[in-house]
């Protein structure tokens, strides 16, 4: 009896382990969605850096080039170039948590047909964010392609710049998906954008030095995330490395995230299970 | 399925109210009730999708307080709302959910095949989802809950909305799955459905059920043979009842028309007449579901 049950047990284990992960199978949907856009949206990760990089890095880095010669002992669009890509991280991953978050609780109700089925709330929220996680895999690997063409890779360590910027679009889309999780419409999703994410953008060390800024104004700096994932992108691109100060960087965007994501998962169930 | 003292609260709110029902494998099953009567609360319920309150339940023996995955993987649902991918085509919008179930995606093709010629839309398989009409995206919706063959279909209100010539093709859709052995649940507020495609029904209203049965006992309990349905041009249908009382078994008083119960209907049409009365209209019909549940709450189905 005892045996027959054991086997029974273990046969239901090898069936098991070869199931995929519910939260692959929740991750799966976004990319059959994305099969519809990807070209257009391929294209713009292209274009994005190109034009940021010419317009900024070599159009405006020659004027501080010709004042400042450099901008922490490199060219100016060398300093820029990972400044904006965890900036593009940080975007990517406010707009993917936003208004499709919303889209599949109110509008297509994607996250309903997913719970109709065996997947739960966990694997709904893991399967977007990991997502999210794919896109920002994308989107930076494209960047750091073009910053290669660019001529501002100068150190191996650019290599974990990758997994920076991916963290960096989490810290951002972990909780901002936890709020939108929680609103009726999409009015402000565009108050984020305009009070959190372009302040962040124009104020994290992206186009200068955070240590321009009054000390004040350093100091909420500091407190931010985006200070935290330019400073970590950049250390890791330029091969400057202060080790204490970029574990800091990291653990502080895990603990982002990780807040996200515990405050996502209650977010979600009092929406979603009512 | 077995429900004992079933309740669902929203905050202060008894959406549903202790309800007892057992619902029987193969058997086709109905929730019959207006707008608001804990219909889909009670769908929620048992498709694990929404907790319990109070009270237990059990869905195909097990416990949607713990096995919720597990009974979801058995069973199909058709919300009220339909939860399509509007962007993607509808070979894709099969294949997706499918993958929510795990099934190889072998496995999706082929049963996608079978579904869209079951619903009849096997030409759009490749177009999007988003210009077909209601009842395609219904019948989709249908096809995509059938997907992970399950034992048990959901159904809240498969035809609200739709036009007559859908419906009757969503019901015929239906009655074949019911022939094949599916346990159909369905919620519905028209009487014509519920006598179309349920063994067996309970009438709820205000979270509660008022009755239960087959279609036809609830009908023989609740309601005579026929009904006289009479439209005076006045506005004081309350005072000709009165003078009606005593020549129908039984009556209802509703704003644009008086209903008389009775056994025969022609012969209680002549005694009307004869009574001096003039009615605009006379319709005499058989006694439907909609009567029983005017009966059992004073009110209409559908306002």
């Amino acid at each position: 009896m005892t045996s027959a049950l054991g086997t029974e047990t273990a046969g239901l284990g090898i069936a098991r382990g070869a199931e995929e992960p519910p939260s692959l199978r929740a991750l799966r949907y976004w990319a059959y969605q994305y099969k519809r856009t990807w070209r257009g949206s391929i294209t713009t990760s292209f274009l994005y850096p190109v034009l940021y990089l010419t317009a900024m890095g070599i159009g405006l880095g020659s004027l501080v080039n010709r004042h400042a010669h450099e901008v922490d002992h490199v060219r100016y669009l060398v300093f820029l170039a990972p400044g904006l890509l965890a900036s593009t991280a940080m975007q990517i991953g406010g707009n993917e948590a936003t208004y499709p978050v919303m889209g599949a609780i109110k509008w297509m109700r994607t996250y309903y047909a997913m719970l109709a089925s065996p997947l739960r709330v966990r694997d709904v929220l893991f399967g977007h964010l990991g997502w999210i996680a794919v896109r920002l895999v994308t989107v930076s690997g494209i960047y750091l392609g073009v910053m290669a063409a660019f001529g501002t890779i100068v150190s191996p360590w650019v290599l974990l710049a990758l997994p920076a910027a991916v963290l960096t679009g989490l810290a951002f889309a972990a909780p901002i998906a936890a709020f939108a999780a929680t609103q009726e419409t999409d009015t402000a999703f565009s108050t984020i954008y305009r009070l959190v994410l372009i302040p962040l953008f124009l104020f994290s060390g992206t186009f200068f030095p955070v240590t321009q800024l009054p000390a004040w104004l350093q100091y909420v700096a500091y407190a931010t995330p985006l200070y935290h994932g330019v400073s970590l992108c950049r250390d890791l691109t330029l091969g400057q490395l202060h080790p204490a100060g970029d574990v800091a960087h990291g653990l502080y965007l895990v603990a982002l995230t990780t807040a996200g994501l515990w405050a996502a998962l209650r977010t979600y169930r009092s929406r979603l299970v009512v | 399925m077995t429900a004992r003292g079933l309740t669902k609260r929203f905050g202060q709110f008894t959406a549903v109210d202790a309800v007892d029902f057992d619902i029987e494998a193969g058997e086709s099953f109905g929730f019959l009730g207006p707008n608001g009567a804990g219909k889909t609360s009670t769908m929620r319920m048992i498709s694990c999708m929404s907790p319990v309150t109070s009270g237990t339940l059990r869905v195909l023996g097990l416990d949607p307080a713990h096995d919720g995955p597990a009974i979801r993987r058995r069973i199909g649902l058709v919300p009220q709302e339909d939860t399509l991918d509007l962007q993607l085509t509808v070979l894709d919008n099969l294949v997706v959910y499918g993958r929510y179930f795990d099934l190889p995606r072998k496995v999706i093709r082929e049963r996608a095949q079978h579904l869209l010629e079951f619903i009849q839309l096997a030409d759009r398989a490749h177009e999007r989802v988003e210009p077909l009409s209601g009842g395609m995206k219904r019948r989709l919706t249908i096809a995509r809950s059938l997907v992970s063959e399950p034992d048990l279909l959901i159904l809240d209100e498969p035809t609200t909305g739709l036009d007559p010539q859908a419906r009757h093709l969503v019901w015929d859709r239906l009655y074949r799955l019911k022939q094949q052995g599916v346990t159909l649940v369905v919620t519905t507020h028209y009487m014509d459905e519920a006598e179309q495609l349920c063994d067996r029904l309970v009438i709820m209203d205000g979270g509660r059920i008022v009755a239960e049965g087959p279609p036809p006992d609830l009908i023989a309990r609740y309601a005579t043979r026929e009904v006289v349905e009479l439209r005076f041009p006045a506005d004081d249908n309350a005072e000709v009842a009165a003078r009606l009382d005593g020549l129908a078994q039984r009556h209802e008083v509703l704003p644009d028309r008086l209903l008389l119960y009775t056994d025969d209907g022609e012969r209680l049409v002549e005694e009307v007449r004869r009574s001096g009365l003039t009615p605009e209209r006379t319709l005499v019909r058989r006694s439907s579901l909609e009567d029983v549940f005017l009966h059992l709450t004073g009110r209409s189905l559908v306002e």
